[in-house]
């Protein structure tokens, strides 16, 4: 049986089915994230004091740099798809999941050195909350990762076969992947500066 | 996916998402020179949000492309925002009846 809408727009709502999931799903993505900025506000309402400046605002600044670039360059393997440019297509997806690796090493040396500092969630409610909302924004990069690492390998095959419906597969790919970096711009304020 | 001209899209899309990027790595750094400023809490936090809203409302127009998209999107992103919204207002409740222990 051939799965319909993968392509062509629905008739009703003007989106391929994929287009109308994902967004669906980010929806239930901002409730969650949502959830734990309440309990950030709660959390830090509630302190008598909260943390100034106590985080590493260079490296954050860098990793909020890689994830910005790493947001350009999804887009523009979307667009190298449109403009049927497959090369330019997976140099672009290559430095989007690479751009990935450098965010996870950055947050990497970040959590060794709290931990090693003996700065850990049970420490206080800030560090608490900080491992929390930034370990779960870490399990959607590696997630997204997954899914561009797929894309950008095995599942390139399909450009081949089907090329409209891989551009619709980069462009939801690329939806979630700039949530995550979306994300991250409110945690990095939040966490970092304020 | 509509059959495009690549020269045309490469002139209407692509020069706009790097103008966005630009833009997204210029407001990173005034947000970081903003907090080394000695402004007040609450000026701090104003201003922080409202460059984090900025950059992501850039995010979402450009790069996620809802600054075109289909009326089903739009209804979906509105009640979206109307329950993160409630959600927000949630500690407010702990304004209007503190639990005060003794």
């Amino acid at each position: 049986m051939e799965i319909p809408y993968t392509v062509n727009a629905r008739p009703d709502s003007g989106l391929f089915n994929a287009k109308m999931g994902v967004w669906l799903f980010l929806a239930s993505e901002v409730m969650l994230f949502g959830a734990l900025f309440t309990t950030y506000i709660l959390l830090r309402v509630g302190a008598p004091e909260w943390p100034h400046h106590e985080l590493n605002v260079p490296l954050a600044t860098l990793n909020t740099a890689v994830l910005i670039s790493s947001s350009i360059t999804m887009v523009m393997a979307w667009a190298s798809l449109m403009m049927k440019d497959f090369k330019k297509y997976k140099m672009y997806m290559g430095l989007t999941f690479l751009a990935g690796v450098g965010f996870l090493i950055i947050k990497g040396i970040e959590y060794s050195h709290h931990i090693l500092a003996g700065e850990i969630p049970s420490t206080n409610t800030f560090y608490a909350i900080y491992f929390t909302m930034t370990g779960l924004h870490g399990v959607h990069v590696i997630g997204g990762m997954i899914v561009n690492g797929y894309f950008w390998g095995p599942g390139s095959k399909m450009w081949k076969t089907e090329p409209e419906r891989f551009t619709n597969r980069i462009e939801v790919a690329g939806l979630y992947w700039h949530f995550v970096d979306l994300v991250w711009i409110f945690l990095f304020p939040v966490f970092y500066l304020l | 996916m509509e059959n495009v001209n690549a020269a045309e899209f490469k002139k209407h899309h692509v020069r706009k998402y790097i103008l966005v990027f630009v833009g997204l790595m210029v407001l990173t750094l005034v947000t970081v020179a903003v907090s080394y400023l000695r402004l007040g809490v609450e000026a701090a936090i104003i201003v922080a949000l409202i460059i984090a809203t900025v950059k992501g409302s850039l995010v979402a127009s450009y790069f996620m492309h809802l600054i075109s998209e289909k009326k089903m999107i739009y209804m979906t992103l509105i009640l979206t925002v109307v329950f993160f919204a409630v959600l927000m207002a949630l500690p407010l409740f702990h304004h209007a009846d503190p639990i005060v222990i003794k």
